[in-house]
């Protein structure tokens, strides 16, 4: 990990309030891995204060690309950078997805909810490369929330949209399109990201099929690199479930680790 | 000419005055990534209870404007691990280490004393008599000057190390709790801990941290630190530590002014994981500029009211 206190913006998209930001950051980009983050600087002066967690998109080389959602004040921020500008990043954060099982010819199913897709791109290029079947699904309250949903296709990934409004793909929640799936053909693994209760209700249905499920967990972060103890989470290792750091020991878990909040 | 940063506090000789403040350090170790803990005047790690500690449940951080809120409850692994597996790579890495001593009561800091006098490679204690987010309501040892007295008392008496009271700026007047630290027998005070706040989501009509009350930080409390610093500083003979809102070398400039001989950085490491290196540097650079040979020259300097002249 390593801070890049000038990665230069080479591309910059945007759809709505969704933004693609491409980043040169060769130092970063050599250690990263599908499934970490960068904490971001949103700016230049003491407010905001903290920085942003927003996971690796897509590694282009000696360049990281993130794709985020417009949530408040300090991504509002970021969506304004313009090309040639520079980011002030740490990272690579976190530990990411576990690939080191053997994924060769085995079907993987990558579910993505709103702006959780954002890994989900890195990490099906990598399981591809390892020679397992991937399978993305990718769901939004509507269809102009599934902004780089070509670009998953236009990248030879298998890619199944479901909207909340039926504006696109299969009508309904993404986990509708999880459970048809399951039924069509049961995966090997599931890699899951999203808002919690998509991913609450991934994780059931993945216990259901005993599937092992891989789920990103978002939190608020204050350092993002295990100094604050501002990111825990109820996180099960044969202990009953304690208070886990989500930056240093996620933000990947495997499902069966996690105790949902308000879950009895 | 390169400005000496020395310092010295009596019981202890540092490198240059800027310390990590604790519970914004880890325990030192998830730092060695981006720097030299050898580079700093000294570490103050999280704070310590006896035994390994839960902390509060999440949200435990809210931002607000230039600061922080915390109700992070102290989470932490007690003094055993902390002396088996911490503390030796600490020495390894030649850190001037101070632990940050805690206690449910009076007792318990005197057993976390005790037991962490029997490790090596520690520095000094620094009681944090004044965390707002275990008890409830922000009670603390630090709201009363008999409280504080008596327990820095008892704090001084078991240990064979300086004891440095960590004071509270949720009190009235910070000059009468100085006071009673120095009368405790304190070899130094630090302030300020964090400002016992409340953050609202005016939607749903909750707090925002799910232990309702925390503690605000970062540059937002800069200048209440400032004024306390100042204040304390003016009421005891022992060396004042001053921190609160420190993000540059010109801030820690600011602390040493207002009487501070040291200070500490604490919630700018997060933003900036060398930000104590950082400031140090630049410490030095504005001295430089400033014609400054010693920073512990401008211990104490502030001069009166207005613009313009400067005050020597
Ligand atoms: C490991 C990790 C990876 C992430 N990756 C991405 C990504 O790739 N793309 C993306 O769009 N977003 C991502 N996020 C979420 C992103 O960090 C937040 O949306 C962002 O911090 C909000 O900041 P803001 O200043 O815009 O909003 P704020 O004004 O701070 O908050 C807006 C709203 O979002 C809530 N919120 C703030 N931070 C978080 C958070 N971390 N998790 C959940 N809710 C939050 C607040 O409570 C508030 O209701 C990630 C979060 C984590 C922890
Ligand atoms: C997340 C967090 C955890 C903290 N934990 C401790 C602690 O364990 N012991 C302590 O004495 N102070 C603790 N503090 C207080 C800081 O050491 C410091 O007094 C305060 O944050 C003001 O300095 P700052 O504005 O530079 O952060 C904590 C502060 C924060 C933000
Ligand atoms: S974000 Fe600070 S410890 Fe995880």
């Amino acid at each position: 990990m390593r801070q890049e206190p000038a990665a230069r913006i080479a591309l910059r998209q945007s759809w709505d309030d969704y933004v693609l930001l491409r980043l040169e950051a060769p130092d970063v980009a050599a250690e990263a891995r599908p499934g970490q983050f960068l904490m971001v600087r949103v700016g230049e002066t003491l407010d905001p204060l903290l920085r942003r967690p927003i996971s690796l998109h897509a590694r282009e080389g000696g360049s990281l690309e993130i794709f985020f959602q417009v949530a408040g004040r300090g991504t509002a921020l970021l969506a304004e950078k313009e090309e040639g500008e520079t980011l002030d990043i740490l990272g690579p954060l976190g530990r990411g997805f576990d690939l080191e099982a053997d994924f060769h010819g085995r079907r993987a199913v990558l579910v993505g909810g709103g702006r959780g897709i954002a890994p989900l791109f890195y990490l099906g290029r990598e399981l591809r490369a390892k020679g397992a079947d991937v399978k993305v699904l990718y769901g939004g309250r509507s269809l102009r929330d599934l902004p780089v949903r070509d670009k998953f296709a236009a990248d030879g990934l298998d890619i199944a949209c479901a909207t909340d409004d039926g504006s696109f793909g299969r009508p309904g929640f993404v986990t509708g399109l999880l459970e048809a799936e399951i039924a069509r053909r049961a995966p090997d693994a599931l890699f899951v990201c999203g808002p919690d209760p998509m991913m609450r209700a991934a994780a059931g249905i993945a216990a259901a099929g005993r599937i092992p499920a891989q789920i990103s967990l978002e939190s608020l972060m204050g350092c993002g690199f295990g100094a604050c103890w501002g990111c825990v989470k109820r996180i099960v290792r044969g202990d009953g479930g304690r208070w886990r750091k989500i930056c240093e020991d996620g933000p990947v878990f495997p499902a069966g680790e996690i105790l949902w909040e308000g879950a009895e | 000419m390169t400005p000496d940063l020395s310092t010295d506090l009596g019981f202890l000789k540092l490198r240059n005055p800027i310390l990590a403040a604790s519970g914004t350090f880890g325990y030192g170790l998830e730092f060695t990534q981006f720097m030299s803990l050898a580079a700093v005047g000294g570490i103050v790690v999280k704070g310590l209870y006896y035994g390994p500690r839960e902390g509060n449940p999440p949200p435990r951080l809210v931002e607000t404007a230039g600061g922080l809120i915390n109700a992070i409850g102290l989470q932490g692994v007690g003094v055993e691990a902390f002396a088996a597996d911490v503390l030796p790579k600490l020495r390894a890495a030649e850190a001037t280490v101070i632990a940050n001593v805690c206690g449910a009561d009076d007792d318990e800091y005197v057993r976390v004393i005790e037991f962490l006098d029997r490790q090596e490679g520690l520095a000094a204690y620094e009681l944090n008599i004044s965390c707002p987010n275990v008890r409830r309501n922000g009670l603390c040892p630090a709201l009363r000057p008999e409280t504080t007295r008596d327990l820095v008392a008892r704090c001084k008496a078991a240990s064979r190390r300086p004891i440095i009271a960590k004071l509270s700026p949720n009190v009235t007047d910070i000059a009468e709790i100085a006071a009673a630290a120095e009368a405790g027998g304190a070899d130094a005070v630090s302030l300020i801990n964090t400002l016992l706040s409340l953050a609202i989501d005016a939607r749903t009509r909750r707090p925002r941290l799910a232990n309702v009350l925390g503690g605000l930080s970062g540059p937002a409390v800069k200048p209440i630190a400032l004024r306390m610093v100042y204040q304390a500083a003016a009421a005891v003979r022992i060396p004042v530590i001053g921190l609160g809102g420190i993000t540059s070398g010109e801030d820690a400039a600011e602390f040493l002014i207002a009487g501070a001989r040291a200070v500490e950085v604490g919630t700018a490491n997060f933003v900036d994981p060398t930000a104590t290196v950082r400031i140090a540097r630049e410490l030095s650079e504005f001295c430089a500029r400033e014609g400054i040979a010693r920073s512990a020259d401008l211990v104490g300097t502030l001069g009166k009211g207005g613009h313009g002249t400067l005050a020597r």
